[in-house]
């Protein structure tokens, strides 16, 4: 029963796919497959857009939207429409076909990473040996259509967007490969599933995720912070800022195509705690052993709403990063602490189980976080403001 | 620096989360047009017209004087006086406005008509949803509709409204009493035009005496003209 | 020579023209990143994961940025107006058509032409990873020492300029 409960939607895929002949099942199994999930991400998409500003709201002690429906709820319906009957702008000296491209080019890349997400016991679309790089040579080319985007605009406005939105990005892939390549050591394996089934052993009762143990910890910090920055999700979102730039790379889209940006933005931000999830967080396995008979692709939802619910608070918390206090942070900060990840994992695996691994470790990088933060931050010559010429 | 900023602040959103759902004061919206925040009592909108009892145009109080019409500085009210006169709240015959027009499109509540208009007449208003779709006459208010009784006033602005009154009540008791001491003294003089025509010699006892009676027709003058004033409130 | 082949030949020499033929730059870096992503979609398609992902990953995600960069950080928008082809084209012509042939004689002579041979070898990530850090160990320390050395020398490049500047 509980079986059935967790691979009730591999059975339903496997009935349907049955009322064909054999040699079109593959086919049509991939073609179902894609269609749910482009079916799937855009409604989670609508309640992220939904949870995002009631929450928001909430924390800014005020209600969200609450006209539309019973407490807002039909408020993305009502964007949707809204967005689907704005006049599409497009500027007369922009680049017409660049311009038309860019957020196809994003929409695109980002549906693709959730090819190799597992999802649920048995429940990725593609079960690739390299699935680990699949997923981040998808996210590498959302990077390309933010500068489609930011250039076909001919706007000065939108050319400092992406331009800072891509040095952003590309100094925060580097935090994020690395501390998936501390998870990567471990595993032995570039397979999201595999990385997945090594967390799903349980010791007294607690399982074996990765972040359970002091690497994966500083990893997961690490992972978090970069995968804001990927997403250009506040506090990292200047290139997007609203009073900055106006919308910085997408200042000249209305209309459908800047629901198609804001749908890449919130489905990459579904992908990257999907990508997460299954590194750091043990994807659909349960946290405690007692509880494995709730179905696996519940807990994997769960665990990316929670990240989701994360992402929203730490929006509401905290101030915009300015342009180079990000990219200090990235390449001073976290960067050497990535690095420092990978050689204490390293350690953990080479000194094997026990509670000395557990303190060594714990220690190194407890010490290396404090010396870090004392120094690698420090501000530099910022003082108060002297004058070249003025004086 | 080690990130307990951030964990407070963390800390701070999430206690403003929970407790919307919870406290009062952590959620201080009020859904506009559902429930309304009661207005507080010096709030100043745009003008209005008093009148005192139950004919309003028997009793505004305005005697287009046009004062509040030259000292409105962007000239939103437009005056036009009227060929007869009717009796103030006094009793003396003042000319009123035939038309008493304010484009509260262009006004902008400086209260200056209110601060300038000596005969307590043009006071302020709290009604605010005055929105309409007819572009050139629907925020042209007119007399009719300008003018609200002096009970209104009293529900809007009580402490304001009862200083009005007494300091009315009080000219008007003024009035009265120097009426009575004309009256009086027309009366005394005509009576002592009488006597000096009658007994020469008791003029002095004689102006003695409505001296006297003078005084004590003023002190009880007051009293008669503190029971109208409560009659109407 | 299957039809899938076929799509992605023409993705890639397609690219390659248009990059050659386009007279905006910023077009023809796009039309190069297309040809990139061909190229990585030929290696996915003879069985290299790695080679392919990596593909994608370094070239089109790093290498493309790049000249998307060096493009809005210089003269950007302007468009060659002068025609695309130089001058000296018959000369580029001839090179090309030399290095062609050359790497077209070494590939056909070498051993992964011949046909008949066995299942096509496959070479896991691991694999990949041992021969790196065994065998192949000081080319790719080397590789890494030149990118260091890279890195460093646009750090003080750059530096110069702006203690320069003060």
């Amino acid at each position: 029963m509980v079986e059935k409960a967790d691979q009730i939607f591999v059975t339903l895929l496997h009935w349907l796919v049955g009322f064909l002949p054999t040699g079109w099942q593959h086919l049509a199994s991939v073609v179902v497959c894609v269609v749910v999930i482009i079916a799937v991400y855009p409604t989670l998409f609508a309640l992220a857009v939904l949870l995002e500003r009631k929450g928001l709201g909430r924390m800014q002690n005020r209600y969200g939207p609450n006209r539309v429906g019973p407490f807002g709820i039909l408020q993305p319906v009502a964007d949707g429409i809204k967005s689907l009957t704005k006049e599409d702008v497009v500027p007369f000296r922009a680049d017409a076909l660049v311009h038309f491209m860019a957020p196809l080019v994003l929409v695109v890349a980002v549906f693709m990473g959730f090819a190799v997400l597992p999802m649920g016991r048995n429940m990725e679309l593609v079960d690739m040996d390299a699935s680990l790089l699949f997923f981040f040579a998808m996210g590498a080319s959302t990077e390309l259509s933010v500068f489609m985007a930011g250039w076909s605009s001919r706007n000065k406005y939108s050319l400092l967007g992406a331009m800072r939105a891509i040095a952003q990005m590309i100094s925060y892939e580097v935090i994020l490969l690395l501390s998936s390549v501390a998870v990567v050591m471990i595993t032995g394996s570039l397979s999201l599933v595999k990385i997945v089934e090594a967390q799903n052993h349980y010791t007294w009762g607690l399982p074996h995720w990765f972040v359970l143990t002091p690497w994966g910890l500083m990893g997961f910090v690490l992972f978090v912070i970069a995968s804001t920055a990927e997403t250009n999700r506040s506090p990292f979102d200047l290139p997007e800022g609203e009073s900055e730039i106006i919308a910085g790379y997408f200042t000249e889209y209305s209309g459908f195509k800047f629901a198609l940006f804001f749908l890449g933005e919130y489905v990459g931000m579904f992908g990257i705690a999907g990508f997460g999830t299954t590194l750091f967080l043990g994807g659909w396995s349960a946290p405690l052993s007692v509880l494995t008979w709730v179905p696996s692709w519940i807990w994997f939802f769960g665990k990316v709403l929670l990240w989701i619910c994360f992402f929203i608070w730490l929006r509401g918390t905290l101030p915009r990063l300015r342009q180079d206090q990000l990219m200090n942070f990235a390449w001073k900060f976290a960067l050497p602490l990535t690095l420092l990840n990978l050689i204490v994992a390293a350690l953990w695996h080479f000194m094997g189980a026990g509670v000395v691994t557990w303190l060594v470790c714990f220690a190194i990088l407890a010490i290396a976080y404090v010396l870090m933060a004392r120094t690698g931050l420090k501000r530099g010559k910022i003082g108060p403001r002297s004058y070249r010429y003025a004086e | 620096m080690l990130g307990e900023g951030i964990l407070k602040g963390l800390a701070e959103t999430a206690k403003n989360f929970a407790g919307s759902y919870v406290s009062k004061e952590r959620l201080t919206t009020v859904q506009y047009p559902e429930e309304r925040v009661a207005p507080f009592e010096a709030a100043r909108v745009f003008p209005f017209l008093v009148y005192d009892g139950e004919d309003w145009e028997a009793g505004l109080r305005c005697v287009a004087c046009q004062i509040c019409e030259k000292e409105c500085p962007p000239k939103c009210i437009y005056i036009e006086k009227s060929k007869e006169k009717k009796p103030d709240y006094v009793g003396k015959l003042q000319i009123y406005p035939a038309r008493f027009d304010i484009d509260v499109s262009v006004c902008m509540s400086c209260q200056i008509c209110v601060e300038v208009c000596p005969f307590e007449a043009i006071k302020m208003n709290t009604e605010f949803e005055l929105a309409t779709d007819d572009r050139f006459g629907g925020l042209l208010l007119d007399r009719q509709k300008l003018a609200h009784s002096n009970e209104y006033y009293h529900s809007i602005h009580p402490t304001e409204a009862s200083e009005v009154d007494a300091r009315l009540a009080e000219e008007k008791a003024k009035a009265e009493a120097k009426a009575k001491a004309a009256a009086e003294a027309a009366a005394a003089k005509a009576a002592a035009a009488k006597a000096a025509a009658e007994a020469k010699p008791a003029t002095p006892a004689a102006e003695a005496k409505p001296a006297a009676p003078a005084s004590t027709t003023e002190s009880k003058s007051p009293s008669p003209a503190a029971k109208p004033t409560e009659g109407e409130k | 020579m299957s039809i899938v082949f076929w799509i992605f030949a023409v993705i890639t020499l397609g690219g390659a023209l248009a990059a050659m033929l386009l007279r905006s730059l910023v077009h023809s870096a796009l039309a190069v990143t297309l040809s990139f992503a061909g190229l990585a979609l030929m290696f996915l398609e003879l069985g290299a994961q790695f080679a392919g992902f990596t593909q994608f990953l370094v070239y089109i995600g790093a290498v493309a940025i790049l000249v998307v960069f060096a493009i809005l950080l210089t003269r950007s928008s302007e468009e060659t107006g002068s025609g695309v082809f130089s001058p000296t084209w018959l000369r580029g012509l001839v090179i090309a058509a030399a290095v062609f042939a050359v790497l077209g004689w070494s590939i056909l002579n070498s051993a992964a032409a011949l046909p008949g041979t066995t299942a096509e070898p496959v070479a896991s990530v691991q694999q990949i990873g041992q021969a790196l850090m065994g065998p192949y160990v000081l080319p790719l320390e080397i590789v890494a020492v030149l990118l260091t050395s890279a890195l460093i020398g646009a750090v003080i490049v750059a530096m110069h300029e702006k203690e320069g500047a003060e």
